[in-house]
């Protein structure tokens, strides 16, 4: 439940939530679904959906698609077979691993990048980053490679293939196992695309007690292998930091964590920074070993992955290349992406005459506000409070401070008292000794 | 709409902050994305000129609804030869400013290819004076 601590407000990288009647409230077109606000939620207010579990027996063949991160969760406890084991015992008809693209995508990826004048050619891989770009720095959009993460062109191969041996395709379904929320979203409204491959979704940390359930009842042995991993030890690593660039041709850089991906692109866009040619970047700390779903620690996981991609047995570079047909095949006219289009949070208005109207209100209202960003008033720093008052959604007398100065000639103190009891609500102003205290 | 900015020569580290600023106001006004791009690129190879070669310099904006003007003014040992500084290659950075991975000599041709309009005065031994203006409207 949100008590309106105002933990998520402060660390928004987009400035998408306010503070208002005592409750977070999202701004949805600012969101670009990093996840940095269900890591300090102290009350476990914000969920991340997903779809019934059960849903998946509306299915003939209920496909289990897993991200090598979900390996990484249980560095100790199950060996990838026991996970997949697990995984079929759960319900699910077969067990496929998200990265089988990925020798299919290097190639499609050096293509793009080798073809493309737009540098730094920016990774299409974390959807969060797609949308950063879309709503913080849209002169990037056109950096975005269009080239479908491996996701999707798993799901869009393994439907092929099953379609090809007869199957109806009312009859497959392919179920995610997501570590993060930007995923989610990107298969539910995908960008670049009109219509996801996926089936459902099904959350890392729903599942993950299910499946160490299954093992540590010793329902499956150790070693029984129905499942034989097909990964290359570099598509075992895609999802972490350096899984992209470090095989992607030309001066290629990595660059995890959204405040670090931020103030890169800031220099990108000011044309900063030249001579490079592919950018990797990732909304989480650590990438997709640090989603927000994962149970495990991100280090310990990122850890476990690099290590077991170097014990990955079955696989010889003989046996890419007739993969890399077959994917080339089925789905090499299904690879790119539809451009994509900028989606500017920052504009004040449409119109460039009203624009510079609001600007100059906002410039005038800066004079008068502390710019301390204290977030008294239910937004982030005081520039947002400008722009929410010009744009007609809050007050001066929000502020604390104008207040003060409000007091002492017109403002009635119980009115501002008020005023303050619509921001945070009547109960931030009872004692309260069980309030989640927040420690650094 | 007015702004004005100050630019310290030699200050490489903060280079460039008129530039970030311009941008994120012409972000604000809903100006096209290549259009700010170019805006951007002429401003901060400007901004740098001064860094690099100048004492100090100001800056001043001017931003109307169909074009935005700037004017870059700084005091220090002025363009002998403006039409040879004009020349792509053309350089005469110090060792120092190199090093910092400036001096191609390609930052005033690169003005000139990413505004509508640009002139250059100066003085020698005074300083020197950079205008030019960006249609806003394609
Ligand atoms: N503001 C200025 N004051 C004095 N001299 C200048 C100024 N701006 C440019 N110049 C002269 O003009 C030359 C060419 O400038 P230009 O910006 O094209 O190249 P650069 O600054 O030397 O290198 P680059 O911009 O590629 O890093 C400079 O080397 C310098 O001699
Ligand atoms: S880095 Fe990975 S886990 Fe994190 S938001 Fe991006 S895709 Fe999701
Ligand atoms: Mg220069």
């Amino acid at each position: 439940m949100c008590i309106g601590c105002s933990h998520c407000m402060r660390v928004c990288p987009t400035e998408a939530i306010r503070v208002s009647e005592g409750k977070a409230h999202l701004l949805e077109n600012r969101c670009i679904d990093c996840g940095e606000c269900y890591r300090v939620c102290p009350t476990h207010a914000i969920t991340v959906e997903q779809d019934d579990f059960s849903q998946i027996y509306s299915f003939e063949y209920r496909i289990a698609l897993i991200p090598s991160v979900l390996l990484g969760q249980f560095p100790d406890d199950a060996t990838t077979e026991q996970v997949a084991q697990a995984l079929l015992n759960l319900g699910f008809t077969s067990v496929i691993e998200v990265e089988d693209s990925v020798e299919y995508l290097i190639v499609k990826l050096n293509e793009y990048v080798r073809n493309n004048p737009n540098k730094p050619v920016i990774s299409s891989f974390c959807p969060a980053i797609v949308r950063l770009v879309q709503v913080k720095f849209p002169s990037l959009v056109d950096n975005i490679a269009l080239v479908r993460p491996p996701l999707d062109l798993t799901a869009s191969y393994i439907k092929s293939t099953l379609i090809s041996e007869g199957i109806a395709e009312d009859k497959i379904g392919i179920f995610y196992i997501t570590p993060c929320a930007a995923k989610i979203v990107a298969i539910r409204k995908p960008e670049g695309e009109d219509k996801s491959e996926i089936t459902g979704i099904i959350n890392m940390d729903f599942i993950y007690n299910r499946i160490l359930r299954e093992v540590r009842n010793g329902i499956i042995p150790p070693g029984k292998t129905m499942f034989d991993s097909r990964l290359s030890p570099r598509s075992y690593t895609w999802g972490l930091t350096t899984g992209e660039s470090s095989h992607i041709e030309g001066r290629c850089l990595a660059i995890d964590g959204i405040w670090n991906v931020i103030e890169f692109l800031e220099k990108v866009e000011n044309e900063e920074v030249s001579g490079i040619d592919f950018l990797e970047l990732r909304a989480c700390d650590e990438s997709c070993a640090g989603g927000i779903l994962n149970p495990g620690n991100r280090f310990l996981a990122a850890d476990a992955i690099r290590k077991s991609s170097g014990e990955v047995g079955m696989w010889s570079i003989d046996s890419v290349s007739p993969k890399n047909k077959d994917y080339k095949r089925r789905v090499g006219n299904q690879s790119g992406l539809q451009p994509l289009s900028p989606r500017s949070m920052l504009k004040l208005d449409e119109d460039m005459a009203r624009a510079m109207l609001k600007m100059k209100r906002v410039n005038r209202l800066m004079c008068y506000l502390p710019g301390i960003d204290c977030g008294v008033c239910g937004t982030p720093s005081c520039l947002s409070l400008a722009e929410d008052i010009v744009q007609g959604n809050g007050s001066v007398s929000q502020c604390v401070f104008l207040q003060k100065i409000m007091e002492q000639s017109k403002l009635d103190p119980s009115h501002s008292f008020r005023i303050m009891k619509k921001v945070w609500g009547e109960n931030r102003f009872k004692k309260d000794c069980d309030k989640p205290i927040r420690n650094k | 709409m007015h702004f004005e900015y100050r630019v310290q020569g030699g200050d490489f580290v903060r280079a460039g902050q008129a530039s970030s600023q311009v941008k994120k106001i012409l972000k604000q006004l809903n100006v096209a994305p290549q259009i700010i791009k170019r805006v951007v690129v002429a401003l901060y190879e400007g901004e740098v000129n001064i860094v690099a070669h100048a004492f100090q310099g100001k800056i001043y904006i001017d931003i109307e609804t169909d074009k935005i003007r700037v004017i870059l003014d700084d005091v220090g040992p002025g363009i002998p030869d403006i039409e040879m500084a004009m020349r792509p290659g053309f350089s005469t950075a110090s060792p120092i400013v190199r090093e910092m991975g400036f001096g191609a000599g390609m930052g005033l041709p690169n003005i000139k290819e990413n505004t509508d309009r640009m002139k250059i005065s100066s003085v020698v031994g005074v300083g020197t004076r950079l205008e030019f203006v960006v249609n806003l409207k394609e």
